[in-house]
C-alpha cells in the first residue's frame, strides 16, 4: 500500500500547488486589474485612511481640514463652511463627491507623489497627505460677503500682475460640511464660473479694446451718438433715448452711450470682434485650476439658448458690442477682462492654489504665475485704463472713488425680466490703482428694482478694493 | 536525541510565533507594546507543554512532528483570530483547553485505537446520525444556505460534519481492511476493468449516496466533497485500482453537475464560482459578494502582504463593528492571511500543512497492520482534502464552501474535532514507532 501512499501524497501536493498557482495568480498577476476593479471598496477605504492635508487661505486661515472619523479614517471638515463653500468645495469619500478645490487640489491633498517617493511611501502604513495654501483672502471675501448683504450675486478679485484670485464668492453660498442639494436658500451652483449673466455695458471695455487695439479706433474718435439707430433692422436706443450727438470715444464710454459702441462693434466686424473676444477668453472655459464641471465658458446664446459658434454670422455683433445679443458671461470672465486691462494687456491665467507644503514644512510645489493671453498692446492697455478711469472720476461710476487711490471701472446695467418690469441685472469691473494695479474686481447682482451698476454694484467693489489695497496687496 | 526532545525543541518556534503575533498586533493596534502579548505567549506555550507532557508519558515514541506542526498553526490561527477579533480569540483559546482535555481523553481511551473496529457499524451510525441532526428542526440551523450547524439553545453550537468526517474514516479503514483484497482481485472484468462482486461494492455506494445525500439534503458541498474525497484516497490506497478513482470521481462530477443544476443553493455557488465580478451575481441574495471581496482581499495582499494588522478588514465607521468580507474569521481567514502576509505567508501556511500531511502519510507507511494504515491514510487525506476545499474555495480553485481551515479557522467543534484526530494519528504513530522487541 506504501506506493499508493506516496502517490496520494504526490497527487496532494499537486493540489496545493494549484492553490498556490491560485493564490500567485490574484496577488500577483491579476492584482492591479483586481485593485482597480469598480466593485472593489479596499481602494477607497485606503483612501478614507489617508490623513488629507489642509486647505488654507494666503494668511494662513484653515479652509479644510482632516479629522478622524473613526476606524483609522478620516473625514473633511471646512471651518470657515459657507463662507468659502464655492471655492473650497468638499470631499465625500464614501459617496464618490467631490468639488471645487478639494476635487481639482485632490492630488496634493492626498499626497500623491510620484516617482522614488511614491516607492517609499508605500511603505509607511499611515499616509499623510500635503497641504494646499490658496491665494485666497478670508478678510476680503468677508467684506464681499457683507457688502452683497444677501443678495443673490457673486464678487471675483483677481490680482492683475499674477493671477491670483483673492475673492471668489457666489450668493447664496452653501454649507461645504453637509452638502446638501435640497436644503433651502443655498446652493451649490457658483454664479462666479457658472453664472451666465448678460454684461451688459461692462462689456464696452472689450469693444473699445478691440476698436483702439485693431488700429480702426483712437480714445479721441469722434462717433455720432444720435439715438435711436438700427442695428441688425431692429431700433437700438440709448438710455432715455438720449441723443448725444458727436462724442469722443472716451466720453461714449464714460457715459456709456450705447449707439456708438454698436457702430464701432459694427465697424470693427464679427472676426475682429471674435479674435478679441478669444483673446480675453470668451468662448472657452477658464484657465481656474478649478473643476473643469463647475466652470461655464462665456459666450453667445442663440434664441434656444444653445451657444453660437465663434464668429457666426448669426451673431448680432452690434448688440454685442454693447453687452447684449446673447451674451452670457461669468463674472470671473469679466473680472478677467478687467485684469487684463489692469496688467498692460497681458491676461494671467488665474489661480487659486499657490503652493503645496508637505509635512515636514517643505514647499514641494509652487504655482508661478504665467500669461495666459496678450490680449492688446501694452499702449493700448494705458488708453483703455485711462478710459476707464474718467467713467470713475466723471461718469457713471462715482460711487467707486477710493479717495487718494486713482480706480478705473466700468459700470453696466442689463435689463431683466418683461419689459416695462424695471428689473435689471447691475454690473461692476473695476481695478485699482490705476498706474500700477494690484486688483482687479466684477462684481454682479442678480436682481435689482431699478438699480443701477454705478449703484448697486459699485459700492460692492468699492469695498473689496479697499480692503484688499488696505492689506498692501 | 530522543523523538519527545526533538518535540520539545520543535515547540520553540510555535512559541515564538505566537508572541511575535501578538506583539505584531499590539505594536499595530495601540503603538505600544503591551505585556498581555507576553502573556499570551506564555499561556500558550504552557498549553503545549501540557500537551507535549501528555505525549511524552503516554506516547513515547510517537511522530516527533506532528504536534509541533499543529502547535505552529494552531498559534498562527489565534494571532489571526485575535487581530480580526479579539473577544472570539479569548473564546478560541478556551476551545483550545477543551480540545486539549479531549486529545488527552482520546490517547488515555483508545491506547489501544484498533478495538475501534469492533464498533465500526456504531461508529458509522452514530457519524450518519450526526450529519442529519442540522436539519432537525429546533436544532438545526442554516448557514448561507446550507444546513451546517446544530445550536442547543443556550448550551452550545456545533458542527456535527467535523466530527463525522473521523468516524467515517474509521469505518471506511475497518471495513476496507476487511475487504480489500477482494476489490483488488475478484470479479469479473468488463471492458478491460475488473468489477469485484457487487456485494462489496455496496457500502462504497452507499457512501457515495451519502455524499450526493449531503449535498441534497444539506446543501453542503464542502462536506460532501471532504467525505468522499477520503473516501477515494481510502479506497485507492486500498486497493491500487485507480479505475476506482477515476469511476467514483465520474460519478462524483456527474452527481454534482446535477445537483449543481437543479439546487438553488448550489447552483449560486457555482455562479458565485464562475462570475463572481458579474455586478448582478455580485449584488444578488446568496450572490458573489464573499468570493470576490476574498479575491480583492488577496489582491491587496500583493506577493509579501500588508503586514499583520494593517490590512482593511472592516468597514469603516460601522458600530457594531462590520466586516467587509462576512466571515473573516473561519471561511474567509486564508483571504486575511494573504492580504496580511502576501503570497509568502499565503505559501508559508500551506506549506506548514503539507509538513503535516506528509508526517500523517508517514505514519501510515511506517504502520505495521492495514487497519492502522488505512486510518492514519484517511485521517490525514481527508484533513488535506478539508484544506483544498476551503482554501480552493477562497482562491477560487473550486466554488466556495463553508468547512474550516484546520486549527487556523475560528471554532470549537473544528478545534476540538481536529485535536481528535490528531490524537489517533499520534496513537498510530506511536505504535508504529515502538521498537520491536
Amino acid at each position: 500500500m506504501n506506493a499508493q501512499i506516496t502517490r496520494l501524497f504526490g497527487f496532494i501536493v499537486v493540489l496545493f500547488g494549484l492553490l498556490i498557482v491560485f493564490t500567485t495568480r490574484w496577488t500577483v498577476v491579476d492584482k492591479s486589474s483586481l485593485d482597480n476593479n469598480s466593485l472593489n471598496h479596499l481602494t477607497l477605504i485606503q483612501e478614507l485612511k489617508i490623513k488629507r492635508g489642509r486647505i488654507l487661505a494666503s494668511d494662513g486661515t484653515v479652509l479644510a481640514k482632516s479629522v478622524p472619523a473613526g476606524g483609522g479614517t478620516w473625514s473633511r471638515t471646512y471651518p470657515t463652511g459657507p463662507l468659502f463653500a464655492q471655492a473650497v468645495g468638499y470631499s465625500n469619500l464614501s459617496q464618490g463627491q467631490a468639488a471645487g478645490l478639494e476635487l481639482s487640489d485632490g492630488q496634493y491633498t492626498r499626497g500623491l507623489q510620484t516617482g522614488l517617493n511614491s516607492v517609499f511611501g508605500q511603505l509607511t502604513s499611515h499616509r499623510v497627505g500635503d497641504d494646499v495654501y490658496t491665494t485666497l483672502d478670508p478678510k476680503a471675501q468677508r467684506v464681499a460677503v457683507q457688502s452683497l448683504g444677501g443678495q443673490d450675486g457673486s464678487v471675483v478679485a483677481i490680482d492683475p500682475r499674477t493671477g491670483a484670485v483673492k475673492v471668489m464668492y457666489s450668493n447664496p453660498s452653501y454649507n461645504n460640511n453637509a452638502p446638501n442639494v435640497n436644503a433651502p436658500g443655498t446652493t451649490t451652483f457658483n454664479r462666479a464660473t457658472q453664472g451666465e449673466y448678460s454684461p451688459g455695458s461692462t462689456f464696452k471695455v472689450v469693444t473699445t479694446t478691440a476698436g483702439i487695439d485693431s488700429g480702426k479706433y483712437t480714445p479721441d474718435s469722434t462717433i455720432n451718438g444720435n439715438s435711436p439707430i438700427i442695428v441688425s433692422g431692429v431700433p437700438l436706443q440709448n438710455d432715455g433715448n438720449q441723443s448725444w450727438g458727436p462724442q469722443t470715444l472716451t466720453t461714449a464710454l464714460t457715459y456709456s452711450i450705447n449707439t456708438i459702441f454698436a457702430q464701432v462693434a459694427e465697424n470693427v466686424g464679427r472676426p475682429t470682434m471674435t479674435e478679441y473676444m478669444k483673446r480675453f477668453g470668451f468662448y472657452s472655459k477658464p484657465p481656474l485650476d478649478y473643476p473643469p464641471d463647475e466652470m461655464r465658458a462665456s459666450n453667445v446664446k442663440g434664441p434656444s439658448g444653445r451657444a453660437i459658434p465663434p464668429g457666426s454670422p448669426n451673431e448680432d455683433i452690434g448688440r454685442i458690442g454693447i453687452g447684449q445679443g446673447g451674451l452670457a458671461v461669468t463674472p470671473l470672465q469679466m473680472a478677467m477682462v478687467a485684469a487684463a486691462v489692469a496688467n498692460g494687456g497681458k491676461l494671467m491665467v488665474p489661480h487659486m492654489t499657490a503652493r503645496v507644503v508637505n509635512q515636514d514644512g517643505v514647499t514641494v510645489k509652487t504655482i508661478t504665475p504665467s500669461v495666459y493671453h496678450q490680449v492688446m498692446k501694452p499702449a493700448v492697455a494705458t488708453q483703455v485704463a485711462q478710459m476707464m478711469t474718467k467713467v470713475v472720476e466723471e461718469g457713471t461710476g462715482t460711487a467707486v472713488q477710493l479717495g487718494g487711490i486713482s480706480v478705473a471701472g466700468k459700470t453696466g446695467t442689463a435689463s431683466i425680466g418683461v419689459t416695462g418690469s424695471n428689473l435689471t441685472n447691475p454690473w461692476f469691473i473695476a481695478f485699482a490703482p490705476v498706474q500700477n494695479p494690484k486688483v482687479a474686481v466684477a462684481v454682479t447682482v442678480d436682481q435689482s428694482q431699478g438699480g443701477f451698476g454705478g449703484t448697486v454694484a459699485a459700492p460692492i467693489a468699492k469695498n473689496v478694493m479697499q480692503t484688499l489695497l488696505s492689506e498692501g496687496q | 536525541m530522543s523523538a519527545r526532545n526533538r518535540e520539545l525543541v520543535a515547540l520553540i518556534p510555535a512559541s515564538l510565533l505566537v508572541t511575535a503575533g501578538f506583539a505584531g498586533v499590539f505594536i499595530q493596534r495601540s503603538n505600544a507594546l503591551s505585556n498581555i502579548s507576553l502573556t499570551y505567549g506564555a499561556i500558550f506555550l504552557g498549553l503545549c507543554l501540557i500537551g507535549h507532557i501528555v505525549i511524552r508519558m503516554t506516547l513515547p515514541n510517537a511522530d516527533p512532528y506532528l504536534f509541533p506542526l499543529v502547535a505552529a498553526l494552531a498559534s498562527f490561527g489565534i494571532v489571526m483570530i485575535y487581530r480580526i477579533n479579539p473577544t472570539l480569540a479569548r473564546q478560541q483559546a478556551q476551545w483550545f483547553v477543551l480540545g486539549l482535555v479531549l486529545f488527552a481523553v482520546t490517547i488515555i481511551a483508545f491506547r489501544d485505537y484498533r478495538k475501534l473496529e469492533r464498533y465500526r457499524y456504531t461508529i458509522v451510525l452514530i457519524s450518519l446520525g450526526l450529519l442529519i441532526l442540522p436539519r432537525l428542526p429546533g436544532i438545526g440551523y442554516q448557514a448561507n444556505g446550507a444546513y451546517l450547524g446544530v445550536r442547543i439553545p443556550g448550551l452550545f453550537v456545533f458542527q456535527p460534519a467535523e466530527f463525522a468526517k473521523i468516524g467515517l474514516v474509521i469505518f471506511l479503514a475497518s471495513y476496507l481492511r476487511d475487504t480489500r483484497q477482494v476489490l483488488a482481485t475478484g470479479g469479473r472484468r468488463i471492458l478491460g476493468v475488473t468489477i469485484p462482486p457487487i456485494k462489496h461494492f455496496g457500502p462504497i455506494i452507499v457512501i457515495w449516496g451519502l455524499a450526493m445525500g449531503i449535498m441534497v439534503l444539506l446543501s453542503d458541498m464542502g462536506s460532501s466533497l471532504m467525505f468522499y474525497g477520503g473516501l477515494l484516497a481510502i479506497l485507492y490506497v486500498a486497493t491500487g485500482r485507480l479505475s476506482f478513482v477515476v469511476i467514483g470521481l465520474l460519478a462524483f462530477a456527474l452527481g454534482a453537475w446535477y445537483l449543481g443544476t437543479h439546487i438553488p443553493h448550489v447552483h449560486a455557488r457555482v455562479t458565485d464560482w464562475l462570475h463572481p465580478f458579474d455586478p448582478r451575481v455580485y449584488k444578488a441574495t446568496l450572490g458573489s459578494y464573499q468570493v470576490a471581496n476574498g479575491v480583492f482581499a488577496q489582491a491587496a495582499g500583493g506577493i509579501f502582504g500588508q503586514g499583520f494588522g494593517q490590512a482593511v478588514i472592516t468597514i469603516p465607521g460601522t458600530h457594531p463593528v462590520q466586516y467587509l468580507i462576512p466571515a473573516p474569521q473561519t471561511d474567509m481567514i486564508y483571504a486575511i492571511i494573504t492580504a496580511e502576509l502576501g503570497l509568502f505567508g499565503a505559501a508559508a501556511v500551506l506549506i506548514v500543512y503539507l509538513l503535516f500531511i506528509a508526517r500523517g502519510f508517514k505514519t501510515a507507511v511506517l504502520s505495521r497492520d492495514s487497519f492502522s494504515t488505512l486510518l492514519a491514510t484517511g485521517l490525514t487525506a481527508v484533513f488535506a482534502i478539508q484544506v483544498f476545499v476551503i482554501v480552493g474555495g477562497v482562491t477560487r480553485v473550486i466554488p466556495l464552501t463553508g468547512v474550516t481551515l484546520p486549527f487556523i479557522s475560528y471554532g470549537g467543534s473544528s478545534i476540538i474535532a481536529n485535536f481528535v484526530l490528531l490524537a489517533l494519528l499520534l496513537l498510530i504513530s506511536d505504535r508504529a514507532r515502538r521498537p520491536v522487541r
